[in-house]
């Protein structure tokens, strides 16, 4: 009751929960758009890499799009198409649909670099052997690839869920939206924004930290 | 003259030299040999002070160089050196890469460092090689650029740290001719060396480590020939 | 579809909104020369410093590197309100970024100076140059190449990044199109533009800094 007499109320322990519940919609989108964009990543990579000279410009420029121009104008911009070509879609989805190209368009380059790393005399050993192309590629490809851009693709990862606060811009009441929204009525800014950055915190560093030991165990 | 008294050096716990007396006048040249770990090169970096040292003196022309009050950034200009690794500069052509110390230690003009750097360059045989980037030089030939560098700040003294170890062994004789040259001109050098033709035929004298010790000194004919420790012996037959 | 295009109005507001580019640009461009020299004392304060002072860069670095920009953008713009300190948009993004610059830049300049060997440092030394001159003249110019390419596309990600204007309240060029596009109602055409103009921003950015690099790196 006290909330709607009167504007402004404290920070108040109820308020951790929709902190929390917002916490949780920041780690939904963004697990989704990473899943999505790595499994569309991987396929636009090899595509980059195997297919024909046509492909490789098209799919290329197309990719580097996503990666020049600002993800919170491309949220606003399909945001908008979707409704002109009759599809209107809710803010999770368009989120969701959006930051997974957006995802795919940085684990395409990082898929490339991958099959690019295990490099021609090592496939061409697993060919003459007699394996075919898709043996080499599930066989040598892959496991020598994965681990040569997997801290890569973990720090892919970290930047989606850390971009995925622009989601709020569609009104997505994600972790820095429901930030934003106790802010305006406790005014208590500090507290809360320091619980948010605490949360991104608490998730990105540790990944970072063992992604940067994976690397350096794997390099030497 | 140089003189080393009591030099103790230790890294952590390791005891790596162990009470080194020496001295080199004026105009010679001293060979050190010895295996990998003797202490030979650490030596070297004690007396220009790139290291630190626990024990002992080293006296360079009557400065005690490890002295707080020294002006070791000074002292050094008087003591050459040139590297295993030849370290040259490789952001800077090679004409830059020796006026450059010049110019901003020896706050030389421009066109004086210059004028030095091309003279140095030419000196050690890279007059061609003016404007060139060290990635267009090969190993031997940045290890000459190296010793045109330390030259250029007309030190009285020149230390050379195994200056031919790390080249490929068909471009080994154009630095010792290079270090020869600089023998028979009457600078002063010690040199860390695997080179036993070098050292017997370039050096005044040559000194054997051992363990951090100094096991022998004297002229080539002794060391080579005659030598009076088992342990020399024991070395030389080695890596002859 | 039954929806019409209308391009007319966002041609019109072309001059206002490329304006608006150019001050995109101001504030990528500063916030870089910022980010640059004190993320180069952060990563030396990491490398060297004393431990309070470590202990101060490795705190910048992660939070800058582990917190979403907008977040951060967030701290500068309300957060600080909560010791009496306001600032404008302009600064909020300016200080922002440069924040967020300083703490990747840090990281990038931390691992050039490893690649520098350090015999480089004994090297020069061995000449009779001060640590500092051998630092100067001889340790970051290489360190600098090291790192000039991650720079560059760092400098591509200041651009975009410069968009979170826009969520407070500054009216650099999404903010300017968002301005725009709100009082028209014709937001797909005003951003389809903006887009665009961001496209052109960064592929000239490149263009320039690999003409930069190649007339500055030539070894």
């Amino acid at each position: 009751m006290n909330a709607t007499t009167s504007f402004f109320t404290g920070f108040q322990f109820s308020d951790l929960g929709f902190l929390a519940e917002a916490a949780g919609r920041t780690l939904l989108i963004s697990v989704i758009s990473v899943a999505a964009g790595t499994v569309m990543g991987c396929i636009f990579g090899w595509a980059l890499q195997a297919g024909r000279w046509w492909i490789e410009i098209t799919l290329g420029l197309v990719l580097d799009a996503f990666r020049s121009v600002p993800l919170i104008i491309q949220l606003i911009l399909f945001f908008n198409f979707f409704p002109l070509v009759g599809l209107p879609l809710n803010p999770f989805f368009s989120g969701a649909i959006i930051l997974s190209f957006y995802t795919s368009a940085l684990v395409a380059n990082v898929a490339r670099g991958g099959i690019e790393a295990v490099g021609v005399p090592m496939r061409r050993a697993a060919r003459s052997l007699g394996m075919t192309y898709w043996q080499d590629m599930r066989y040598v490809v892959w496991p020598i690839g994965l681990r040569a851009v997997f801290p890569s693709w973990v720090g892919v990862a970290l930047s989606v869920v850390k971009d995925s606060a622009l989601v709020s811009v569609l009104g997505y009441v994600e972790l820095l939206r429901a930030s934003q929204i106790l802010i305006t009525r406790t005014q208590e800014p500090f507290i809360i924004l320091a619980l948010a950055g605490a949360f991104y915190f608490a998730l990105s560093y540790p990944l970072s930290q063992y992604s940067a030991r994976l690397e350096s165990r794997w390099k030497s | 003259m140089i003189e080393v008294k009591d030099l103790h050096k230790y890294f952590g716990a390791l005891h790596v030299l162990k009470g080194i007396d020496l001295t080199v006048q004026k105009g010679e040249v001293l060979s050190v040999i010895g295996a990998s770990g003797s202490g030979k090169s650490t030596l070297l970096y004690c007396i220009n002070a790139l290291e630190t040292i626990e024990q002992g003196e080293v006296i360079v022309d009557g400065v005690s160089v490890h002295a707080k009050s020294t002006d070791i950034n000074k002292l050094r200009q008087n003591l050459g050196m040139v590297f295993q690794q030849w370290n040259s500069f490789p952001h800077l052509t090679a004409t830059e890469n020796v006026a450059l110390a010049p110019k901003i230690v020896s706050g030389k003009s421009r066109q004086e460092a210059r004028e030095i750097a091309v003279k140095q360059l030419e000196h050690v045989g890279l007059g061609d090689k003016l404007d060139v980037y060290p990635s267009a030089l090969s190993g031997g030939q940045q290890q000459r650029l190296a010793i045109a560098r330390a030259l250029a700040m007309e030190p009285d003294y020149m230390l050379f740290d195994e200056a031919t170890s790390a080249l490929d062994p068909e471009l080994v004789g154009e630095v010792l001719d290079t270090m020869r040259l600089l023998a028979e001109e009457g600078m002063t050098m010690i040199c860390v060396t695997h080179e036993m033709g070098f050292a017997r035929d370039v050096s005044d004298r040559v000194a054997y480590f051992h363990q951090g010790m100094m096991e022998e000194i004297g002229p080539p004919a002794q060391i080579f020939g005659e030598a009076q420790s088992e342990q020399t012996r024991k070395f030389l037959a080695n890596v002859r | 579809m039954d929806y019409t295009f209308h391009w007319r109005p966002v041609f019109r507001a072309l001059p206002d909104l490329l304006d608006a580019g150019l001050l995109t640009m101001e504030v990528a461009i500063l916030s870089m020369v910022i980010g640059i020299v004190t993320g180069l004392l952060l990563a030396l304060a990491r490398l060297t410093g004393a431990a309070p002072l470590r202990w101060f860069a490795t705190t910048w670095i992660e939070v800058a590197r582990n917190t979403p920009a907008l977040f951060q953008l967030f701290f500068f713009g309300f957060g600080l309100g909560a010791f009496g300190i306001h600032l404008s948009p302009y600064f909020i993004v300016l200080v922002g970024l440069s924040f967020n610059n300083a703490g990747y830049l840090a990281e990038n300049f931390r691992g050039g100076f490893q690649a520098v060997p350090p015999t480089q440092l004994r090297a020069a030394r061995s000449l009779g140059m001060t640590a500092t001159q051998a630092y100067v003249r001889i340790i970051i110019p290489q360190v600098l190449r090291i790192v000039y390419h991650p720079m560059t596309n760092h400098m591509v990600w200041a651009v975009l990044m410069s968009s979170l204007g826009m969520l407070v309240g500054f009216r650099e060029l999404s903010g300017e199109t968002q301005f725009f596009a709100s009082k028209t109602f014709r937001i797909f055409e005003y951003f389809a533009v903006t887009a665009v103009i961001y496209y052109v921003i960064v592929k000239v950015i490149l263009a320039l800094s690999r003409l930069i690099g190649w007339r500055l790196f030539r070894y």
